[in-house]
Parts: C-alpha cells; sequence; structure tokens
C-alpha cells in the first residue's frame, strides 16, 4: 500500500496556544481512518492541514508523495486533490444544489456547463438525491444538504475525502443516510479522514481509529483493539464517557 | 396671506423638469444626469473601499481604512469646494461644473457606500469562504462568486438608504452653478417669486423618486428570497 498522507513531526500554534504537538500519522491509499477525542483536542485543525486550509509551523506533511509544506505548493491541484466535508455544510445558499455541486467543475477545470452538469447530476444520483437537484439548501433537509456536500466535495473527483464531524449538526434520524453515503464511498475504496464519534461507523468501517487529547495523537489502532483494548488511560477515560450514552 | 399659484409650475414644467431634473437644455445640469453616473461610480469605487478595508495586506487596507476615516468626518459641500477652487489649481485645468460635482459625489460616497460593502462582506459566514477554498476556487473567485453575491443581499437596506442620501445630496450641487433641479427651481423663483408652489413642487419630485428606490428594494429583497 503507498501512503496517501504523511504527518511528520507536525506541530502548529494558533498564537500561543499549542494545538498540534509532534503528530506523527500515516493514513495508506484508500485506508479509513477514524479521529475522535475531546472536543479542543485539535482534530480539526488536523484534518484541516491536509487541504491548507490552516498551515503549519514546523513538521511537514506530504499528500501523495508531494510536500504540502512550504511556500511552493500548487494549491489548487492539492485542493482538487482532497475533498472535504464540513461539520455545518457550509453549501453556498444562493445556488441550487445542482449549482453547488457544479461551481468547482466549472470555474476550477473549466468545464463547459454541459459537462459539469452530467457530472454533477451523477453525484446527486451517488449521494441519492437526483431529485433533489433544483432545490435551494434552505429548502432541504440537514440530512440532504450534507449530502449534497458531500457531492460537491466529490465533484473534482478527489482521492481524498476529509470530513470534520459530518453528522453532529443532524437530527438522530438523519444521522443514518448520510453514514451510509460515505460508507459507500469507503467500499469504492476512497482514502478517508474522518473526525467523527460515531463509534459504530468506526467499527464497522474504519481501518484505524485515532485518539487525540491535547493536541497529540494518543493512540493509534484498528477498531477492535481500540474498542475492546485501548492502552492509554486518557483513551479509556474518553471512551467511558461517550459510549455510556 | 398669499394666494397660491401652481401657474408658475406649469409654465416653467419644460425647463424645471427637462434642463432641471433630466440634464437637457442650454445649461450644464441636470439631477438624474447627476445622480445616477455618481451612484454607479460611488458603488464600484465603493466596492474597492470595502475590500481594500478586508485586505490581509496592511498597504492596501491602511489606506482603505485613512480614506473612510477622512471623508466620513468632513462635511459635503467642503468636499464640493475643494473640488471647485483646488481641482483647477492642482490639474492646471478648467473644470466644468459636471466634472467636479460627479467627483465630489463619488469620492464622498465611496467612502460611506465602502462601509456598507465592508459590512456585507463581513456578514457572510466564514464557512462559505473555507467550502469555497475547499474544492479549488481561487481567492478572486471566491470572492465573485461564492461571496458578493450574499454580501450584496444583505447589503441591499442600508445600500438604497445611502443611494437616497446620495440623491437627495445632488441637490448641494447647486452652489457651484450646477443647474440641478434646485437650481433650476432657484433660477426660476428668482424671476416670479413663487417660493412656496416651487419648492413644494420640486420636494414632492424628489419625494417620489425616494419613495420608488425604497419600494423597489423593498421588491428586490423579497424577490432575491430568504436565506
Ligand atoms: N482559528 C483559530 N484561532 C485560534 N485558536 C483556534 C483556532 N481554531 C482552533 N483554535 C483552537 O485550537 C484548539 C484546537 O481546535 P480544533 O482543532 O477545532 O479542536 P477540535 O476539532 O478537536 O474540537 C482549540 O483550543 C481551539 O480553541
Ligand atoms: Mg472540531
Amino acid at each position: 500500500m503507498a501512503a496517501a498522507i504523511e504527518f511528520r513531526g507536525v506541530n502548529k500554534w494558533f498564537g500561543p496556544l499549542h494545538v498540534l504537538q509532534d503528530v506523527d500519522l500515516t493514513v495508506e491509499a484508500g485506508e479509513v481512518v477514524v479521529v475522535c477525542g475531546p472536543s479542543g483536542s485539535g482534530k480539526s485543525t488536523l484534518i484541516r492541514c491536509v487541504n491548507r486550509l490552516e498551515v503549519i509551523q514546523k513538521g511537514e506533511i506530504v499528500v501523495h508523495g508531494q510536500s504540502i509544506t512550504g511556500p511552493r505548493v500548487h494549491l489548487s491541484r492539492l485542493r482538487a486533490e482532497v475533498g472535504m466535508v464540513f461539520q455545518s455544510f457550509n453549501l453556498f445558499p444562493h445556488m441550487t444544489a445542482l449549482e453547488n455541486v457544479m461551481l468547482a467543475p466549472v470555474k476550477v477545470k473549466g468545464l463547459p456547463g454541459a459537462g459539469a452538469e452530467k457530472i454533477a447530476r451523477d453525484l446527486l444520483e451517488r449521494v441519492r438525491i437526483p431529485e433533489q437537484a433544483d432545490h435551494y439548501p434552505a429548502n432541504l433537509s440537514g440530512g440532504q444538504q450534507q449530502r449534497v456536500a458531500i457531492a460537491r466535495a466529490l465533484a473534482m473527483q478527489p482521492r481524498i475525502m476529509l470530513f470534520d464531524e459530518p453528522t453532529s449538526a443532524l437530527d438522530p434520524e438523519m444521522i443514518n443516510e448520510v453514514l451510509e453515503v460515505m460508507t459507500d464511498l469507503a467500499r469504492e475504496g476512497m482514502t478517508m479522514m474522518v473526525v467523527s464519534h460515531e463509534m459504530g461507523f468506526a467499527r464497522r468501517v474504519a481501518h484505524r481509529v485515532v485518539f487525540m487529547d491535547g493536541g497529540q495523537v494518543v493512540e493509534v489502532q484498528p477498531p477492535e483493539a481500540f474498542f475492546a483494548a485501548p492502552t492509554s488511560d486518557r483513551t479509556k477515560d474518553f471512551l467511558s464517557k461517550i459510549l455510556s450514552h | 396671506m398669499v394666494m397660491l399659484d401652481f401657474g408658475v409650475v406649469w409654465r416653467n414644467l419644460p425647463f424645471l423638469l427637462i434642463q432641471g431634473f433630466l440634464g437637457f437644455g442650454n445649461f450644464v445640469g441636470g439631477t438624474l444626469r447627476l445622480a445616477i453616473p455618481a451612484i454607479v461610480l460611488g458603488f464600484v469605487l465603493g466596492i474597492f473601499i470595502g475590500l481594500g478595508r478586508l485586505a490581509p495586506q496592511a498597504w492596501i487596507r491602511l489606506p482603505a481604512t485613512l480614506y473612510v476615516e477622512f471623508f466620513r468626518g468632513v462635511p459635503l459641500v467642503m468636499v464640493i469646494f475643494w473640488m471647485w477652487f483646488i481641482m483647477p489649481i492642482v490639474l492646471q485645468t478648467a473644470i466644468p461644473e459636471f466634472g467636479v460635482a460627479l467627483a465630489a459625489f463619488v469620492i464622498f460616497e465611496a467612502a460611506y457606500l465602502g462601509e456598507i460593502v465592508r459590512a456585507g462582506i463581513q456578514s457572510v459566514p466564514r464557512g462559505q469562504v473555507e467550502a469555497a477554498t475547499a474544492v479549488g476556487l481561487t481567492g478572486a473567485q471566491t470572492m465573485r462568486h461564492v461571496v458578493l453575491p450574499q454580501a450584496l443581499k444583505n447589503m441591499i437596506p442600508s445600500l438604497v438608504t445611502q443611494f437616497i442620501v446620495l440623491f437627495k445630496d445632488t441637490s448641494l450641487a447647486s452652489i457651484i452653478g450646477f443647474m440641478d433641479l434646485t437650481k433650476a427651481a432657484q433660477v426660476v423663483n428668482n424671476r416670479e417669486i413663487r417660493p412656496f408652489e416651487l419648492y413644494l413642487f420640486i420636494a414632492v419630485i424628489y419625494w417620489v423618486c425616494t419613495y420608488s428606490m425604497s419600494r423597489y428594494a423593498r421588491h428586490l429583497e423579497r424577490r432575491l428570497g430568504p436565506a
């Protein structure tokens, strides 16, 4: 297996706050890694460094063999390679679902409208909401919005997908429809980093689970071992809290 | 008790409306002829000022901020006088009233419009910019396709308020001899001494224009829908 994402001694500060501390982690191509940990532990920051929404101050991040640290990075190529889905969907409210998905192929890749529309309709089919193509985000449920957001992220045909708590803003009855789409993606071999506390999803779909606390990667384990026999006390403590309800 | 005689308005209607309001005739003038380009150009300059206020680079942000603070702190009449007396000296050439008035309004209003643009842009949630960045749009594309369309919609009420202020402020151009509606009424009044009828009439014209502007804005807001 080839490495898709390598974090090498990654350190990041927000002012005096040391939010990523000597993070070393390799995500293999086709691997699904679920990242969990208490709020403020640096999970979002970690994945946001992969598409350069955040820059790191020390260490190196390598995506598909190319370093993405430093000033000479081809940002538009990196972002075509890495898709991202946010907790709050962040759909463009002034565009229909279809237009949301088409925007990047048209503006970034320069695809003609008809070609981009074909891609967008296929993607909406894939996230199981082809009938919502002409609706505006305000008229979609949370689960539908998040699936449009996934389609939008897939439109540039990325090889890596980042998910930042994709289901935390959803009503419980909509969580599964989003997790199902993500499971499909994982089965198709997408490389995924998923910040999530959906432990059922982690058990079924993740190849490895990462536990972060205080800006450090505390534990990395396959899900069976992670849930059955966590090695660190911090992990045990965290798991007892989130699994108790 | 003076008897009202609106015959003075009727007799001078072509001069008041065609020369004063529209700006066609023997004199340089026209309320609309000044207001429309002043609004359009002031808004364009305002967009740049507003973007400049938010620029990450200090060498863009600081001059933009200075500009806004300065022009918001001085009276419009003073800016008109500066343009009138100083521009010809600086440029070493005579400037027609229209050029002076237009420049003064555009420069002055851009400070206010720039602040409205800045507030509008800041009203767009950060997540919008992140989502656009994450799919690979450049900063300029993000601004053009994602931020500005949403910002504009949020700006409509304050923009229209400012456009209305600007529209009414064009009457100040009469002090440098620009033949707008106000000046035209003044000219007729000097001849016929009917101030009440004349100034009531132009008040109605101003009011009808500004009222239609705010009605249209309300319609536009509704049409652009919620969210
Ligand atoms: N843009 C920012 N500026 C300053 N501090 C930030 C910023 N983003 C996150 N932080 C801080 O960095 C820490 C890690 O945040 P984050 O990565 O969002 O944690 P998590 O996703 O695990 O909840 C938190 O203490 C948070 O307050
Ligand atoms: Mg987070």
